[in-house]
Order: C-alpha cells, then structure tokens, then sequence
C-alpha cells in the first residue's frame, strides 16, 4: 500500500507559511496514496500561479505551464494518454480568470480528469489584486474602493456546463478534503474540487476564522448528491453559512468512452507510429 | 473539318455563384482529366466577397507538369452572367463559351471574334435544372475532344450511393450535352494532344499535408476552424477514426495548441492547424513548447491580412509573425512547402523534427497552395523514415554508470534520469509519462537539468546560461539535417528569381517561358526558412548575376531574412498583396524587362489582377451579380 511520503516531490514547498496550499498538496497525496496510483501513473498540470507551484512539489509526472491554460494541456495529456491519472491544479485567476473559456468546455467534455482548483479570492502571485472571486466591495491592490463586480460561483459554473462531480473543499479540514479528492479521481467523468485555500498575506478578509464561522458539511445534513437544482440552490448559498462537500455527482459516458479513434482501448501514444494503410489512403487522391 | 494543331495545355473556367457547384464540377473535370493521364492544375478563386458569392475556378491541363494555373482563358463555362459579364471578353479565339440559355440571355457582342457561344437549353434538353452542371459538362467534353470515359466513371462512383436510376440520368444529362454540342457547334479550336494514360493523384495542399503527417504517426490533431486551415481539419477528420487519429475542435486556438502540446507531452504525435489570426492566438504557447521541449507541429496557412484581412485570399505576409512568435530566444523550425507534394514531404518532416529535436516545429503555407488542385507523380508512402530521436524507456535513465561530471549536484546519479540533461545536442534523451524511475516536471518558468524550476531562487547565473545554450544548441543539430537548398534551372543563368513557399512554381512557370524565349533564367525557392540556412544560400545567392525576388506581400519579407541572414541583398523586387495569386504573366513579363533592361538602380514593381468587371460596373444596378454574399471565415 503506497503512503503519503511517497508522493512526496523533490522540491520543498515555498508557499508562504500558513498558506492553504499546503494542505492542498497534502490532501492531494494523501488521496492518491489511498488510491493506490504508482507517482509514474499520475500527470499533474498546472498553470502560473502559486498554487500552480505544486506539480514540482509532489512526486508525479507533472507540467507547469501557461497562466490559464493547464486544462487543455490537461486534456491533451488524457487523450495522448488515457491510462494516466490526470489532475489539473491551479489557483482561482489561473482556472475562473484568464482561464475561464477551458473551463466551460472542459466541463462540458466530461474528459475522466480531475481539477482541484486552491481559491484564495485574490492573485497571490502578483501581489493582491482581485480575482474572478473575490466578494463584491471587497478592496483589493488593484481595487481599493473595492470591487465592482460580483463574484463568480465556481460551484454553480461547473453545474451549468456540466461537471459530473463538483464539490469543495477547506483547507482547515485536510481529512475531508482528502476525502473528496479521492472520490474525484475515483470518478469516472470530469470533476471539480473547488478549495478555500485561504492566502494569509493578501486576503485579509476570507481567513481561515471568517470560514470556519460559516462553513458546514452538506453530507451532515444528508445532501442528496444526485438532485441537481438542489446543488444549483446549494451552490449560491453564501454569506452566515457556507456549504462544503459534494454538491453533485453524475455518471454520464466520458469524452474517451464516445471518442471514435479510442475505440480500440489503446492509448494513442502506444498506438505504431509506422502505418500500413498508406497506400489505401492514396487512392482516394486518384 | 480540318485538323488543327495541337496545344500542349489548356484552360477552362468554371465560374458562378456560390452553391451553384463551382467546386464539385470543376473537381469533376479535373479529376476527369488527371486520370485520363493530364496534369491538372486547379485554382479556386473566390472573387470579390462584397459583390458576393462570385466563384471561379480555373483548370489547366497540360502533357507535361502544369506549373500554374495559367494566364488565358481558353473554354468558360458561365454558370450566371456575372461569370458571363467578367470573363466573356478574355476568352481567346478558337475557345468557346458554355452556358445554360435559361439562366441568362448572353449579350453576342461581348464575345470575342473566334470564339463560339455554345447556349444548352437545359430544360428543353433534359427537363430538370438540376442537371444543368451534368449537361454542360458533356458539352464541355465534346467541346474539348476528350475522352468522356474517365468522367462518366466518376459520375458512376459519385452517385453510387444513390442508386442506378440517379446514375442514369446523370448520364443522360451528360449524353445530350455531348450531342447537342456535336449536332450544333463545331468541335473546339483549342485541342490538347493525348495525355499519357497515366493516372496521377490529384489533391490539395491541405490534404497532403495531412496525409504527410498521418503517414509519419500522427495521432492527435486538433484546431478551432478558421480559413483557410479548416480543410486540413477536415480531411483529417474525414479519416481520423478508422486511421485510430483522434481529431479535436476546440473552443478557441489556445485550447487547440495547448492540448496538442499535452497530448505531445505524453507521446502521442501531435498537431494543430490554423490561419494566421488563430496563429496570433497561439503565439505564447511556440515558446510553452519550446521551454518545456515537447514536440508539437503547427501548421498556419496564410491568407491575406492584416487582422482578419481577406479571409478567402491568398498572401505570403506571416513570416515575420512565424519568426517572432513568443517571447524570448528559443529554438524553432519553420518550413513552408512549395508544392502540393512537396507538402506531404514536409508533413513527414515535420513530425520527425519535432520529436528528434524536441521544438515547436511551424509549417506555413498559404491559401493558393493550400486550397489548389494539383497532379503529382506521386510521394514516398512505401517507405516512411520515422524518427523520435532518443528515448528512455526504462527506469535506467540517462545518467552515465560512471561518476559522472554534471557537476550540478542534486539528484544526478548514476543511472539516475535527468529530463532536461545539458548534452552536446543538446536534446535531452526523453521520457514519457507512465515511464517508472524517471518523473520529472516540465516547466515553463526557467528550470535545472532535473526540471526543477530556477524561477524562484534569488539568482542563478550559471544555471541559467547553461540551460539557455543547451536550447538554442538545437539549432546547429536541425541545420544539419534540413535538406539543402538548390537553384533549379541553368546554373548560370542571367537571372535568379527568388522566392519562397507558393511562389516557386509561378517562378518555375517563369523561368520555362523566358528559355523558351532563349533567356537564361533560374529559382531560388526557400523552402526552409528558419533556421535559416545562412551559408547555403549565400553560397547559392554569390553565383547569381541579376536578382528579382517574387514575393506574395507587401514588405519583401523573406527579401529582409535573406538579407539579415547572409548580408547579401536582393537587386529587384515584384510583390503582390491584391488577394489573387501570381499570374505566370506578371512574373514573366518583369523578369524579361529586368533581363532586358539591366537597370542599375533596385526596381520595385507591384502587380494587381484584373477582377473582369467592367468599369463603372455597379453592383445595386446589377442585383443579379451583387446578390447572396458568401462570406466565409
């Protein structure tokens, strides 16, 4: 049985201390341990971002690529290559900022991956300025009246376009954020864990108190996952409470299950490159 | 009737509204001709986008190799009088103009002396519309003389589908065209010899780079449509599940070069294909790929420009965005075939660039080449070179058994597996994904030899400079393997044209006229733009006496990289930016004014096409030839 120290990258984490990444990345080993995943069998794909950071701190094949960009890199590596575990990471700009067009239609393909999105409400990286997330009149570097837009709901963009497993996460609570990703990466469809992933040096208002005087477990008031408009409801409630957990699971056929060219079941990098249907496919020149 | 002499090649435009089945009659004719052993040129062009919907397509069939698709129209077959309105005054005597006399009342003094008016009633002769294309294709070929076996073979495979009674009266149609143009007219003027027999692969630029890529592996292609690179798309698609090829639409260009270089990740060869404005959009990924040394192919077939431009028009104006695609200084690779096979050559090597060297490897052409119709003698499918360049297949990495003298520290052991390891290639032995003993990260920020990033750390000088030459060391290995540039034609010719991508064979096209002629001329045509190959074309360019580039743009682009590259500048210039390709004519006509003249100072000329309307032509007067735009992008 693989363990947690296994996963461990060769690289240490410079996240800042306190940073809910960490318990991210913890979360995320920990889950592929219980899977029992070889780290050779695992593709993580990132973007730029500090969450971004974690495909170099943990021991699986990884890349760290363009800002916004790590879902269809994502994709790409589970076409090549089905029989790898695909788990896309990043930050809330990277995948509900410049990222945000990947996302609808990943959702929609249903590819067999996983996303863990660490939400900070803020970009880190470049200092504080607001991100897709952050709250409504909340300052920020680069609103200091605060901001003007709403905030994105990840949760209810993920439903609407069709995720079949979309939950969230707190990094104040590494075990059952460990729980979820598990059963994101066990899922057979394309699934969203959405973190609050607390940024303690730019995000002065959504801290690890402010969540934990609201957050609770869906499954603790017995959440039926398979209810759709109730996810849809669940997903906007916002402000004294805030829900946790898997709002919504579904199994629909992936984009590998219907893909004419996967029919064989071999993955497209095993397949010969040397072809014998040249000549056939000559013909039709003629 | 006396017999005339033969010609060696002729021309037939086919002209009409959008949906009047321009393409499939056209495509019929010379496919009808290349399998009755004729070499066949086709262009394609969509003519003014704003008068709307006007298509023409211009076949040349020749005994021997037709370079282009000519100058004359010899045979018009007006499918609306606004074909009729343009191109009736061009046709040259001894041709003949077809049409059908229920569309549109052809005006007699518009026709040239010489030439016949040959109006089919095509609902008297055989009762439906529908088979106004079938009916003057049978007069065409009377007209013409020529064999109508290979073009009722091909209406059988066609409508094959739909039945023997469908066939039947395809053929009918087809027979009463023939025989009222053999009851009523003359045979034409203009005769072609016989063809050789030989049947010869008739295809597109697209298509055959396709099929060049497919035939070195390819496994994944995928792109958002865009003029003119979806029909690459489409022929891959077309293919791509019986062929185990996985053909991906994406929601935007970055989607599409960002999955092809994650499906490149994991080992699967892979591509991607737009046009300039989606190759705008890919830009920050050439160097994604470049840093990370996945392989990935990109093609982008130019059309006109700047911004969305002429978006069903040809140009050469991309090279400059090719060349400075990204930010930074990486290594890259960019071909651009110059003819239809020459594009399955480098669809081939295209892939094994990418995988030996571990780069974005971009082939560009363009509209004319791309969407042309052009016979061949064929391409090697026999014996297709394959080459991934090193890999590691298993735990035992890349490291020496020795102690080795990386002297960087980390994790290099012996045995060990360092990704991204400083060689004297420098292309690092490779590993995919799933492979045990041998994670790494691939990253875009500036990593060490193990992938570690480097971003992060306060400084590191060394580091940095190390793996910055490894990199760019690349370029010396895939200089070596690029196949050399030549001058076809006299060696010591009087003059040189110059050129890159679709502008050879107009140039080739040139250079056989002007001998005729008892003028020596020579072509240079680039076919491998970067990395430049500096020292062979200036050796090539030394030898030339007089020089005149022909270039598809406005700026002289490949002019400026042969003169960045080897110091050495090219005497006289024809460009062309209207949209339309080259016409033979244009080049000629200027390569013989410089070889005449022999001016001492640089000559630019520019030439424009003629779009056949008359003057002061108005399309709201004409609401028949304004109507229905057929806008495509």
């Amino acid at each position: 049985m693989a363990q947690v120290k296994d996963y461990i990258g060769k690289v240490k984490p410079d996240w800042c201390p306190g940073c809910g990444d960490f318990a991210v990345l913890n979360a995320l080993q920990r889950a592929i341990a219980d899977l029992d995943i070889a780290p050779h069998n695992v593709q993580v794909v990132s973007g730029i971002g500090c969450s971004s950071n974690l495909p170099g701190f943990i021991n699986a094949y990884g890349f760290h690529g363009l800002h916004g960009r790590s879902l269809p890199v994502a994709s790409g590596a589970k076409f090549g290559n089905h029989d790898l575990t695909v788990i896309a990471t990043g930050g809330d700009g990277d995948g509900y900022g410049i990222g945000v067009g990947h996302f609808v239609h990943t959702c929609r393909r249903n590819i067999d991956m996983t996303y863990i999105v660490m939400d900070n409400q803020i970009y880190g990286l470049t200092t504080g300025q607001a991100s897709p997330t952050t709250e409504k009149d909340i300052p920020t570097k680069s609103t200091p009246e605060g901001t003007i837009e709403m905030a994105l709901s990840p949760i209810a963009l993920a439903l609407t376009c069709g995720a079949t497993y979309v939950a969230r996460g707190f990094s104040g609570d590494n075990l059952h954020l460990a729980q979820l990703m598990k059963g994101a990466i066990e899922h057979k469809g394309f699934a969203l864990v959405d973190v609050f992933s607390p940024c303690v040096t730019y995000n002065k208002h959504n801290t690890y108190p402010w969540f934990r005087e609201r957050v609770y477990k869906l499954e603790d008031e017995k959440h039926d996952t398979s209810d759709f408009r109730l996810a849809m409801e669940k997903a906007f409630e916002w402000g004294a409470r805030i829900p946790l957990g898997l709002f919504y699971k579904s199994e629909r056929p992936t984009y590998e299950d219907q893909e004419p060219a996967l029919r064989s079941g071999k993955a497209l990098c095993k397949l010969p490159l040397k072809r014998d249907d040249l000549a056939a496919l000559m013909e039709d020149f003629i | 009737m006396t017999a005339k002499p033969l010609v060696t090649d002729l021309t037939v435009w086919i002209g009409g509204a959008a949906g009047d089945g321009i393409a499939s009659a056209g495509e019929s004719f010379a496919k009808a001709c290349s399998r009755s052993g004729y070499h066949v040129f086709a262009y394609n062009s969509y003519q003014s986008v704003i008068r709307g919907g006007h298509v023409c397509m211009h076949i040349r069939i020749g005994q021997q190799k037709v370079h282009t698709q000519g100058d004359p129209c010899n045979y018009l077959v007006a499918l609306n009088q606004d074909t009729f309105q343009r191109y009736a005054k061009r046709v040259t005597a001894g041709g003949a103009i077809l049409y059908n006399t229920d569309k549109f009342k052809a005006d007699a003094a518009q026709v040239p002396q010489g030439v016949q008016l040959i109006g089919l009633p095509v609902m008297e002769l055989v009762g439906n519309q529908l088979m106004q294309n079938t009916a003057l294709m049978g007069a065409l070929m009377q007209v013409l003389g020529l064999d109508a076996a290979a073009i009722r073979e091909l209406l059988e495979e066609r409508f094959n589908k739909k039945g023997d009674a469908v066939i039947k009266v395809n053929l009918d149609a087809f027979d009463k065209g023939a025989a009222f143009v053999q009851e009523k007219h003359q045979e034409g003027g203009i005769r072609i010899g016989k063809g050789d027999g030989k049947r010869r692969p008739l295809a597109g630029g697209n298509p055959m780079l396709g099929f060049g890529m497919v035939a070195a592996g390819l496994r994944f292609y995928s792109a958002y449509p865009m003029t003119p690179a979806s029909s690459l798309l489409h022929w891959l698609v077309k293919y791509a599940a019986k062929a185990g090829i996985m053909v991906k639409q994406c929601e935007d260009e970055i989607a599409a070069v960002n999955m092809a270089i994650g499906a490149g990740h994991v080992g699967a060869r892979a591509a991607t294909g737009t046009a300039g404005g989606g190759f705008a959009l890919m830009t920050e990924a050439v160097g994604e790929a470049a840093m990370t040394e996945t392989p990935v192919v990109i093609v982008e077939v130019q059309r006109g420009g700047p911004s969305t431009g002429l978006p069903t028009k040809t140009e050469q104006g991309d090279l400059f965005q090719l060349l400075g695609a990204s930010q930074g200084e990486f290594p890259r690779v960019i071909l651009a075939p110059r003819t239809v096979a020459e594009c399955y050559d480098v669809g081939v090597e295209a892939m094994n660039l990418a995988d030996k060297f571990q780069v974005p490897v971009l082939v560009t052409s363009d509209l004319y080449l791309a969407e042309r119709l052009e016979t061949f003698d064929g391409v090697n499918i026999t014996n297709v070179p394959i080459d991934r360049g090193e890999m590691v297949t298993s735990a035992d990495g890349n490291l020496p058994a020795a102690p080795n003298s990386l002297g960087n520290g980390g994790a290099a052991q012996a045995g060990g597996y360092r990704r991204f390891l400083d060689t004297p290639s420098g292309v690092s032995p490779r590993a995919l994904p799933g492979t045990p003993g041998t994670i790494y990260t691939a990253a875009t920020d500036e990593h060490d030899q193990d992938g570690i990033v480097i971003s992060d750390v306060f400084t590191n000088p060394a580091e940095r400079v190390r793996m910055m030459e490894k990199r760019m060391r690349k370029t010396d290995g895939i200089l070596k393997v690029l196949p050399k540039p030549v001058l076809d034609g006299p060696q010591d010719a009087d003059l040189t044209l110059v050129g890159y991508g679709s502008t050879y064979q107009v140039m080739l096209e040139a250079m056989e006229a002007l001998t005729q002629e008892g003028l020596k001329v020579n072509v240079l045509g680039i076919r491998n733009i970067w990395p430049f190959q500096a020292a062979e074309v200036a050796a090539l360019l030394k030898k030339c006496k007089l020089t005149m580039s022909v270039e598809g743009n406005y700026l002289g682009q490949i002019v400026k990289i042969i003169r960045m590259e080897t110091g050495i500048e090219i005497q006289h210039h024809l460009r062309k930016y209207d949209g339309e390709p080259f016409e033979p004519k244009q080049v000629i006509d200027q390569a013989r004014t410089i070889l005449k003249t022999k001016p001492k100072q640089s000559v630019l000329a520019t030439v424009q096409s003629d779009e056949g309307l008359p003057p002061n032509f108005s399309p709201i007067e004409n609401p028949a030839i304004g109507a229905e735009a057929a806008r495509q992008h």
